[in-house]
């Protein structure tokens, strides 16, 4: 098995799907000429040409329309948005538009597109550039919502998202590109909608998505050397969600902590909160904890950028109060 | 770690004071979360209390051998070089709510907090500070400038949440300070939704409020809280009727109270580790003792459903550790039989018209009824004719009860239990003992509800099934009397000039002779024999 980097693991992903699909087909701000702003779309101009490699102007709406428009005639748009930051521009494309049209024309009208990116915080992008916006999409009916962690699960589940018949949202993550991970050589698919357990542990259930393993890992492995054994929960896809797992491991933990780089109020941690209060009430022996970003927009400086998102420690602590140990007074 | 206050935490249902019977802890000594602190001897039995915070225990209050009642605070952790003084300048005087308080929610910088962008209350203690405030009622001289107040509680409000920054976030924030120590202290309004923290809700904008809601709700108020269902110890009924279960309510993690039903332990009987005494896993899981919902009350009696009651097998030459039951059995019986002046009042009764009755029942209802069942009735009946024997003894005063609920002393493996026949008097006996075999059933199996084994105002006791020819019972609390049921015997009775077989009957009256006097007592019973005798009164 290869060790590559997300951003490789990703570009594979592009590469094979393309190889494989002529309808597959990339566009966006800076994917030909300059090899993507991150270099996932390294080296696809050369392969594929012009034609299905297309530049377009700084217009998210405009390149989001033009992949739905692409969509419903039958061909398999990659819309990458420079950052998911930039996609409020394409909102309304998105919704009223690609996550409608197959439940509106009774099925006969699909959307087989992805829209991807990198979301969330990088570092010191500051308050418009570091957005989670994932609640955002998961909220709606029409959409599929990935979140890789690893770049095993990014490559799987990339190539799951470009032959799904539903609109996916694909949120990647700038600090993630460069994590390295065990990539299998022979074709192989994640299904969207598995979700997949990180660590296996005892004591507590720690749910976390894309970045936030990372946070969540960190923190488990901490915990680990005083005694607590955490289990580490990566849902994957957001929507639909891979609630069975996540029920079946609070049922054995008894406990269970959400993290996430959004905002906290109406947060996806808040929905994964709310089905575990509801399927496994009488299996808790705490509140479910959320760790989530502070309730402000993100600061510039770089100290208060990391007292902003989730980190290890934060995770930890939330751990202890579920297990009912020290932690936070 | 902030100051961690230790309060005099409710460790029964019924408690209402605690002796300090020691200290495990002395001050200087430093403590983990969940050390046993101090042992408790509460109204049920010597329990353990274990810390809720973390620290230094800085200050014994209240020393070994010393009473309080529950939420005193009764010592202090803190880090070592805290300021602990104000808090315990404050637990000797009074109730002093807001005021002191209140400038805090005012201070310059809860504006400043109030700003999103602003990182604000870094330092727990500040961001305390104005949710304590939030938290009581203000003081009437506050109320006339209400406006104004409301004002600095939705500094308060929007404060709470930033206050939350080097943490989770603001809910969290919240959660972790509702999570912090003990009870709430006396001063506390014992309605955490109070005044100010309603103002406080109402005035924060949009979202602000519901993390203002949230850190209320999570209050522990386990001082104030009522005592609980589980509750086994029979308690006055009220002199106006119905005595019932009360809304108390033990506080429990899901889970613990699953636990605790598949292990049959009754939640009330259990000490709760978690933030504001919550019961949780670990209490289920390290739980040592044993027969949930311990009867009280009640003599050394039997079973009146079922005969046979299985006999415990125990080995000679041990010891048996106390189940919690057996506590209540002893502590409370102790207490009757030491406290009550019984006295005894026999009598035989001639059973054969209610043999012939039970007879007909069987035969034309095809419902086996027991002399019990008849028994139940007859001092039902009787009751309603003798409402000072349908009473109890208050201290200062006698309270009749309006109502007439019978008390039947059942056996179960590890003791005994008095569940309860409500308003007797009213009931038809294939009601009654309908009734009384549900009843004894679920005793049996431990599934009886707390309304269902309190509030009786008058019990019987019979050990007829084991051909116990007569025995005294103790009184079952606060109840005036109890009325023990030996078997029903035949034997030659003298009838004219000749000698027939008859059925007969021995049943001991013990009374509260501060409330009954022998004279009552023999009236009493001489209408429960005319009843019994003549069964058909028993329906008119």
């Amino acid at each position: 098995m290869a060790i590559l980097t997300m951003r490789e693991a990703l570009n594979q992903a592009l590469k094979e799907e393309m190889v494989r699909d002529p309808n597959v087909f990339i566009l966006g701000e800076e994917v030909g000429a300059y090899q993507g702003a991150y270099k996932i779309t390294q080296g696809l101009l050369a392969q594929f040409g012009e034609w299905r490699v297309r530049d377009t102007p700084i217009a998210e709406e405009a390149i989001a329309g033009i992949a739905v428009g692409a969509a419903f005639t039958g061909l398999r748009p990659i819309a990458e948005m420079m950052t998911f930051n930039f996609s409020l521009l394409a909102l309304d494309q998105i919704v009223n538009h690609a996550a409608k049209y197959r439940y509106m024309s009774g099925g006969q009208v699909r959307c087989p597109m992805v829209m991807r990116g990198p979301s969330g915080a990088a570092t010191q992008v500051s308050a418009q550039h570091s957005q989670a916006f994932e609640a955002w999409y998961a909220h709606i009916p029409g959409l599929v919502v990935a979140m890789p962690s690893t770049p095993k699960d990014a490559k799987g589940l990339l190539k799951s998202a470009i032959r799904d018949d539903n609109p996916v949202i694909f949120m990647e993550n700038e600090i993630l590109y460069n994590h390295k991970g065990e990539v299998p050589d022979e074709e192989y698919h994640i299904p969207l909608g598995l979700g997949d357990v990180k660590r296996v542990g005892t004591d507590v259930t720690i749910v976390a998505w894309s970045r936030s393993v990372t946070t969540a890992m960190a923190a488990a492995k901490a915990l680990e050397e005083e005694g607590i054994q955490a289990e580490v929960v990566d849902p994957r896809t957001l929507r639909p969600l891979d609630e069975d797992i996540i029920f079946e491991s609070v049922r054995k933990t008894n406990r269970c902590v959400v993290v996430e780089e959004g905002w906290r109020i109406a947060g996806f941690g808040a929905e994964i909160a709310d089905r575990v209060q509801r399927e496994c009430f009488d299996d808790l022996d705490a509140p479910v904890i959320r760790v989530t970003a502070e309730d402000v927009p993100m600061p510039y400086a770089k100290t208060l950028e990391k007292a902003y998102l989730p980190q290890p420690e934060k995770v930890i602590d939330a751990v202890k109060r579920v297990l009912y140990r020290e932690g936070r007074g | 770690m902030a100051v961690s206050k230790v309060v005099l935490a409710k460790l029964s249902p019924t408690m209402e004071e605690g002796t300090i019977v020691k200290w495990n802890k002395k001050e200087g000594d430093v403590i983990k979360v969940g050390d046993v602190l101090a042992e408790i001897e509460t109204d049920k039995a010597n329990m353990e209390m274990e810390s809720q915070g973390a620290g230094v225990l800085r200050k014994i209050l209240v020393q070994a051998g010393g009473k309080a009642p529950i939420g005193t605070l009764i010592g202090v952790i803190a880090e070592p070089n805290e300021d602990i003084a104000p808090l315990i300048a404050k637990s000797g005087g009074p109730a002093k709510p807001a005021a002191p308080a209140a400038p805090a929610a005012g201070d310059p910088a809860a504006p400043a907090a109030g700003d999103p962008a602003a990182p604000a209350a870094k330092d727990g203690a500040k961001g305390a500070a104005p949710k304590e405030a939030a938290k009581r009622d203000p003081p009437p001289e506050q109320e006339a400038t209400s406006k104004d107040s409301a004002a600095k509680q939705e500094g308060a409000a929007k404060a709470a949440p930033a206050a939350g920054a080097g943490a989770t976030g603001p809910a969290d924030a919240a959660a972790a300070s509702a999570a912090t120590p003990a009870p709430a202290p006396a001063e506390t309004a014992p309605d955490p939704v109070s005044a100010g923290a309603n103002a406080a809700a109402k005035a924060a904008p949009g979202d602000q409020s519901a993390s203002v809601a949230s850190s209320v709700e999570t209050q522990p108020a386990s001082a104030p809280a009522p005592p609980s269902n589980g509750d086994a110890a029979p308690r006055p009924a009220p002199p106006q009727g119905a005595a019932s279960g009360d809304g108390g309510r033990v506080k429990s993690s899901p889970l613990a109270r699953s636990m605790a039903a598949q292990k049959n332990i009754d939640l009330s009987s259990v000490a709760g580790s978690g933030p504001g005494g919550r019961i949780i896993k670990r209490d289920i899981e390290s739980w040592s003792g044993s027969a949930p919902r311990a009867a009280t009350g009640a003599a050394a009696s039997a079973p009146a459903a079922r005969p046979a009651a299985p006999v415990p097998s125990v080995a000679p030459g041990t010891e048996i550790p106390l189940s919690s039951m057996r506590k209540v059995i002893a502590k409370r019986l102790a207490e009757s039989k030491f406290t009550a002046p019984h006295f005894y009042v026999s009598m035989e009764i001639a059973m054969d018209g209610a043999v012939g009755l039970r007879e007909q029942i069987q035969r034309l209802e095809d419902v086996k009824v027991s002399f019990n069942d008849l028994i139940v009735k007859a001092c039902a009946k009787a009751l309603t004719r003798f409402p000072m024997v349908n009473a109890s003894w208050m201290g200062d005063k006698i309270a009749t009860h309006a109502e007439v609920h019978i008390g039947v002393a059942v056996a179960v493996p590890d003791g005994l239990i008095v569940p309860v026949v409500r308003n007797a008097d009213r009931k038809s006996i294939l009601d009654i003992s309908r009734e009384v075999k549900d009843l004894a059933g679920r005793a049996r199996d431990k599934k009886l509800k707390p309304e269902e084994f309190m509030g009786s105002t008058f019990s019987i006791s019979n050990l007829g099934m084991y051909d116990v020819t007569e025995f005294t019972a103790i009184i079952n609390p606060p109840e005036s009397a109890i009325l023990a049921v030996g078997a029903v015997r035949r034997i030659p009775v003298v009838d004219g000039d000749d000698i027939r077989i008859g059925h007969r009957m021995t049943v001991t009256m013990s009374s509260d002779h501060r409330v009954v006097d022998g004279a009552l007592a023999a009236q009493f019973l001489n209408e429960v024999r005319r009843l019994l005798e003549s069964p058909v009164s028993l329906f008119v």
